[in-house]
């Protein structure tokens, strides 16, 4: 049975190098070859999970070796999967929500030239995520997290032709290179702790050192998931990223890769459970995340983007989750699987809804879109209730849970974590009631569209327009994933929720504690449904009432610093990038004139007192006959004195 | 009598040849000195050869005579060449190989 | 007496490079073909050496002994440990694709590959001049000495080589420059000529300061032979004065950080690589200046143990600052070979640094980065240099968007690109990270700071990605051929091994391990326990 897991991740590899290397010829079937591999992995994916349930919740990991990968002295790294009930869940998610991708990418991806390689890059993604979640080692699970991030690069940058995708997909690249930086010395202390980075050794051996060494194991561990989930303070690329084409915003940048952060926090359970402090840390990064994205996402007026500071906020949810210990583990994995649904879902909407309107993402130039795209506005609907946590529906179980297990931390803390959760609900449901009403309620602002404003510098240049666009349906490869997805944000949580489900599921893996919440659970609930209608109230007033300009208002200070993803990138630009600049160039100056210099002032003086020791050869035989006699006396002259002597 | 003398007159001979190379510019009046110079040294390889009793002394005399000949034939053509080109036979317009 | 196989894989590029410089100048292309397949059947030898070399026996192998010059017990003395051998394969299989690579670059009439403007075709009247020939044969002679100096065990042999190996490759960069230059041919001439002349001067400034220390080594030990004098200082026959020692040490540690080259004195190599066409780059960095690391490893580390462990501090310090340094002037270079030749200095620091750290972990990633470092070079190297004969410029500026007209070539430049960034399934990924976890499982410090390396790896290579692949397409591009088949031929494999080494590198750790492991025993240096013993 372990011997599935191998070819599991082997089938999207497989597509990716066929569609890679395969040439112009592959060009017909490419997305189909694509489509089929991930559709296989999937159903492999499903065998093996009817497997695990047939097994005894304790008796659910299976271990699958394949060869030693780096075997040097004291060092022993191996290619070997792990299969238990946490990446079981992932190994669902991922190609449950990458097969559906790819069938939307088929219709999305339609007018492209390049299909073939989308696909390719897609399929390469699969098979670096799966490996990430079903590694044995962290060494191994290094090797999936840096492809997920070439794969992330790959199609950020796909339209390589626009500067800005392809500055995009470059600083995304960066921007995790410096949280991978994190993962390897996190493996480093792992080695001169452990001797070892397997899974089972070392977190079954956490006990026997100090505390000291795991927290620094646990920071770098975190600073790796800021990276790689787009936590504060290293969420400036998740933005950006929107350059990519829809689907990937869904697949990579919404549902899997970007919780890639939460699952190592999750698998590294038992560290982070012996560090206390790097635990608080977590926390805070997730509390700080969650209001800085959901800021964020109030402010962008690019649907897209204001979908990217949401994905941000909810991944802030689980990783404060994740930071409770083995209260919110299992609740951060719930929070995920649901949003998978849901965020996926807004994302393929959201490409549907441009789909129609000639790439325009800008959401004042939308309005009044429910007529045209009755599907897409219905699905989207769905996944906007199950964000906001209407009663029900997915969002609103795993949110809750969240909720409740911050307030369950308990102390100061407990208050302080659970309000800012209450107010990140709040928020949410404020944001994504904008999106909701700007794109398909009030007036239709694309018909009369003012000619491109050039005072209105923070609007995103819209795509090329092709006159007044002409709003449709998009076609049925398109519509089937998002209403599969729909089903999902409709009906996960309460699957999952009901009974903990889901808990008991993960618990041997992760361990589950019963938070115990200061007020009662009810309470929390009712707080949680107060503060989100409150938001949606506040929304409606301002967008549904009103009608929403085309061209942005100039706005506070804080929509404008939101508008800049509050200030962030102004800052990384002026200290990194300037600072970077003037570094390189000081060096380069350095390394011409000081390094070289000294190199080349030997040389030079070297001629410089060769050309002077010229002049004595002036050419007169008679005055070389002097010197050489004169030599000689002195040559007979100094014998004679050391016979002396 | 006392080979000592000998030696005395090949260092007067060898400081008369010395001084002639160093102060003359006629290349003929060079050579020649030259000459002397090495006929110097050979009368003393020989006093010395008469002094210790063994013959190397006057070996290495016969070999000094063969080079010195060889040198005589390279030199005289050196100069007689150098006469036709510069028409003058002095060692101080020949100072063309210095840069 | 056995076949001298070790003699013959460096005798047959000899021969072979005799032969390929008597080739008729009429017939060129007969040269070149002379020249690839001698290169072929050299590395036919090497993997019979591979496959005959037993990493589990003695530490030197297939080890042969004549007597030379009596007189100086100066003896042709020839083996090869599991490091030897790993780098003779790696020159043995890199020749081949250098020759490959430089197919036209030495064609005497400018006709195939594109020029730069401004310049004016050399005039061909003499038909005596034979530079495609004389190419050839000086790749063929580098690679022959070079494998000499991997082959020897006796000091005074490796010295000859080390120093033999300049004269092939000054004529190289001197001779048969770059024609891309935007100075037009004058400029490109007194740039190349003062490459060449930076080149020869600084390694044998270098190398005579070793050739000093090679003396006082007779002087002292009195043998050239490696293996006698480091089994009569383990038994403690022979003592060396502490001072003798470092000084010794640091005359030949001088030459091999000219050569290798380490920061400060790294200046030559740009130039060099600047200079020289794509394929006598690589040459260069990817094989030439391996013998530079493999030398600290083999002699400094064997003969002078603790004079290397005196040092240690230092070279660690010089080493760092080659890693950021490099990469920080990779970032701020505006000629697409001079960026590559940087981000060599950068990882040369980390090949040194994981020598000097005195682990098994960094030692053998030392021996696999001056191996995946090659290839990875190579690759990138290579292709760069079929972007630049075809736009004719070195300047990155003079590109963007190569990858909508050719995109092959700009798969093929990111590949390599991502090789150079070490990405994880690649095969520089398994040594950088084997030396990083050398490095911090001694000193914490140094591998946290030579870890932010990576971080700016992914900067110099996205960057230059970026800037030439992206974007729009600039008009001069628009026509831009992609791969020719002959220059596929030449990238398909490398980029093949170096993926199949990155997720498979146990062939190449088997060979290098043993070897390791006697170095280690040479500097009775043991790594460091880990301070948990994790129940397994």
């Amino acid at each position: 049975m372990e011997n599935l897991i191998a070819p599991l991740i082997a089938a999207p590899l497989l597509g990716a190098a066929v569609l890679l290397c395969g040439g112009r010829r592959l060009d017909k079937a490419g997305h189909w070859i694509g489509t089929a591999l991930a559709v296989a992995s999937f159903v492999l994916g499903a065998v093996l999970f009817a497997g695990l349930l047939g097994r005894g919740a304790e008796d659910r990991t299976l271990v699958q070796h394949l060869f030693s990968w780096i075997p040097v002295e004291g060092f022993q790294a191996d290619v070997a999967f792990r299969l238990d009930q946490l990446s079981m869940t992932f190994v669902l998610l991922i190609t449950g929500v990458g097969s559906l991708i790819h069938v939307y990418s088929i219709g999305y991806m339609e007018h492209d030239e390049r299909r073939r390689r989308f696909f390719g890059y897609l399929n390469l993604f699969l098979a670096a995520m799966l490996i990430l979640v079903l590694a044995d080692n962290y060494l191994l699970l290094y090797l999936g997290w840096e492809g997920v991030g070439l794969a992330s690069y790959l199609l950020i940058g796909f339209w390589q032709h626009k500067p800005s995708a392809a500055t995009a997909a470059k600083k995304a690249f960066l921007v995790n290179r410096v949280g991978d930086m994190g993962l390897s010395i996190a493996i480093m202390l792992m080695f001169t702790t452990f001797g070892t980075f397997a899974f089972t050794p070392v977190l079954g051996s956490v006990g026997e050192t100090g505390e000291g060494t795991l927290t620094a194991i646990a920071l770098m561990l975190l600073l790796a998931a800021c990276g790689k989930s787009a936590q504060v303070p290293l969420q400036s690329w998740l933005g950006d990223a929107m350059e990519g084409p829809t689907p990937v915003s869904a697949l990579i940048h919404a549902a899997t890769m970007v919780t890639a952060g939460v699952y190592l926090i999750v698998r590294s359970g038992a560290i982070f459970n012996a560090a206390p402090d790097a635990q608080l840390v977590v926390t805070v990064v997730g509390a700080v995340t969650l209001i800085f994205g959901a800021i964020v996402g109030c402010a962008k007026d690019d649907i897209k983007k204001a979908l990217a500071g949401s994905t941000m906020s909810q991944i802030g949810y689980m990783v404060l989750a994740a930071g409770l210990g083995p209260i919110g583990y299992a609740v951060a994995i719930m929070h995920l699987v649901t949003h998978g649904f849901f965020k996926a879902g807004l994302f393929l909407g959201a490409g549907s809804v441009m789909h129609g309107m000639n790439d325009e993402v800008d959401m004042r130039r939308y309005g009044g879109l429910r007529k045209y795209m009755p599907v897409t506005f219905v699905t989207f609907g769905l996944g906007y209730l199950a964000i906001i946590g209407f009663p029900g529906l997915s969002g609103f179980f795993s949110k809750d849970l969240i909720i409740e297990s911050a307030f369950a931390k308990g102390g100061v803390q407990g208050w302080i974590l659970g309000t800012v959760t209450l107010v990140g609900a709040g928020i949410t449901a404020f944001y994504m009631t904008r999106v909701m009403l700007m794109t398909f309620f009030g007036e239709e602002r694309w018909r009369n569209l003012p000619a491109a404003s050039p005072d209105a510098p923070d609007v995103e240049p819209a795509a090329d327009h092709g006159g007044v666009p002409h709003p449709h349906e998009s076609p049925k490869v398109m519509t089937v994933p998002m209403i599969v997805l729909a089903f999902g944000s409709v009906f996960a949580g309460a699957f999952f929720g009901i009974g903990e489900r889901f808990v008991h599921w993960l618990e041997p893996v992760t361990a589950y504690e019963h938070g115990h919440p200061p007020v009662s659970a009810l309470t929390v609930t009712a707080a949680t449904v107060t503060v989100m209608v409150i938001g949606v109230g506040l929304a409606w007033l301002q967008y549904g009432r009103r009608p929403v300009p085309v061209v942005a208002p100039r706005g506070s200070l804080l929509t404008r610093a939101a508008r800049r993803d509050l200030l962030q990138d102004d800052f990384n630009h002026v200290v990194l990038v300037r600072g970077g600049e003037h570094l390189t160039r000081s060096l380069v100056y350095v390394d011409h004139t000081l390094v070289d210099g000294v190199v080349n002032g030997t040389a030079a003086g070297v001629g410089g007192l060769s050309s002077r020791m010229r002049r004595l050869q002036n050419g007169f035989a008679r005055s070389y006959a002097v010197s050489m006699f004169g030599g000689t006396a002195l040559l007979v002259a100094a014998t004679l004195l050391m016979r002396a002597v | 009598m006392n080979p000592v003398n000998y030696l005395y007159l090949a260092a007067l001979l060898f400081t008369i040849g010395a001084t002639g190379v160093l102060i003359r510019r006629n290349a003929i009046v060079v050579f020649m000195c030259i000459e002397l110079m090495l006929n110097a040294c050979n009368l003393s390889l020989i006093a010395f050869s008469r002094m210790h009793g063994n013959l190397d002394g006057q070996i290495i005399a016969f070999f000094t005579m063969v080079v010195a000949a060889a040198e005589v034939v390279v030199g005289l053509a050196i100069i007689v060449s150098l006469f036709r080109t510069r028409h003058s036979a002095s060692v101080d317009d020949a100072a063309l190989m210095k840069l | 007496m056995s076949f001298p196989l070790l003699t013959a894989t460096a005798v047959l590029p000899a021969l072979g490079a005799v032969a390929t410089a008597a080739v008729p100048a009429a017939r060129r292309t007969a040269a070149k073909w002379l020249a690839l397949l001698v290169s072929l059947a050299t590395l036919v030898l090497a993997a019979v050496v591979a496959v005959r070399f037993e990493p589990g026996g003695a530490r030197y192998q297939l080890t042969e002994t004549y007597e030379w010059i009596p007189a100086f017990g100066v003896r042709w003395e020839l083996g090869v440990d599991g490091i030897g051998v790993a780098l003779l394969l790696l020159t043995a299989l890199l020749i081949p694709f250098i020759v490959l690579a430089g197919w036209h670059d030495a064609d005497p009439s400018p006709s195939s590959p594109p020029r730069s403007s401004g310049g004016h075709p050399k005039e061909n009247a003499n038909n005596r001049w034979r530079p495609t020939q004389g190419f050839f044969a000086l790749i063929l002679m580098v690679e022959a000495m070079v494998i000499l100096s991997f082959e020897a065990t006796d000091v005074f042999l490796f010295y000859i080589f080390f120093e033999a190996m300049l004269i092939p490759m000054y004529f190289l960069i001197g001779g048969f420059g770059d024609r891309a230059h935007q100075g037009g041919e004058e400029a490109a001439a007194t740039q190349r000529s003062y490459a060449a002349v930076k080149f020869l001067l600084y390694n044998l400034a270098g190398g005579l300061i070793m050739l000093a220390a090679v003396i006082g080594l007779y002087v002292a030990a009195g043998s050239f032979s490696l293996p006698d004098i480091v089994a009569a200082r383990a038994s403690g026959e022979l003592e060396m004065g502490t001072n003798t020692e470092r000084l010794l040490f640091l005359g030949f540690f001088l030459a091999f950080a000219v050569k290798a080259p380490l920061w400060p004195l790294h200046t030559w190599l740009p130039n060099a690589m600047g200079e020289a066409t794509a394929p006598v780059a690589v040459l260069i960095t990817a094989v030439v200046d391996k013998v530079g690391t493999f030398a600290m490893l083999r002699f400094c580390l064997g003969l002078f143990p603790e004079a290397s462990k005196w040092a240690t501090p230092v070279v660690l310090v010089l080493a760092l600052v080659s890693i950021v340094y490099g990469a920080l002037l990779a970032v701020g270079q505006r000629d697409i070979k001079r960026l590559v030749a940087y981000a060599s200095i950068s990882h040369f620091g980390f090949i040194i640094l994981g020598i000097f750290v005195m682990t098994s972990q960094g030692q053998s990633g030392a021996t696999l980065y001056m191996v995946n470092h090659g290839i990875s070079t190579a690759a990138l190297m290579l292709v760069a240099g079929f972007l630049i004969s075809r736009r004719g410029s070195r300047l990155i500026a003079d590109y963007g968007g190569v990858q909508k007209v050719a995109p092959v070539l700009a798969g093929t430049f990111l590949v390599g690109g991502l090789a150079t960034l070490s990405l994880p399934g690649l095969a520089p990924f398994v040594s950088e990270f084997l030396v990083l976890v050398g490095a911090f499982a001694r000193y914490p410090v140094v591998g946290v700071v030579a870890t932010f390396g990576i971080v700016l790896a992914a900067l110099y290579t996205l960057v230059l990605y970026q800037r030439t692949m992206t974007g729009p397409v600039k008009p001069e591009l628009a026509k831009l051929p992609d791969l020719r088949v002959r220059e596929l031929a030449v990238v398909a494999p490398l980029i093949a091994l170096l993926i199949f080494l990155g997720v498979y590198p146990k062939p190449l750790t088997d060979l290098v391990n043993p070897a390791v492991r006697h170095t280690m025993s040479d500097v009775q240096e043991h790594d460091p326990e880990p301070e948990v013993e994790a129940a397994k």
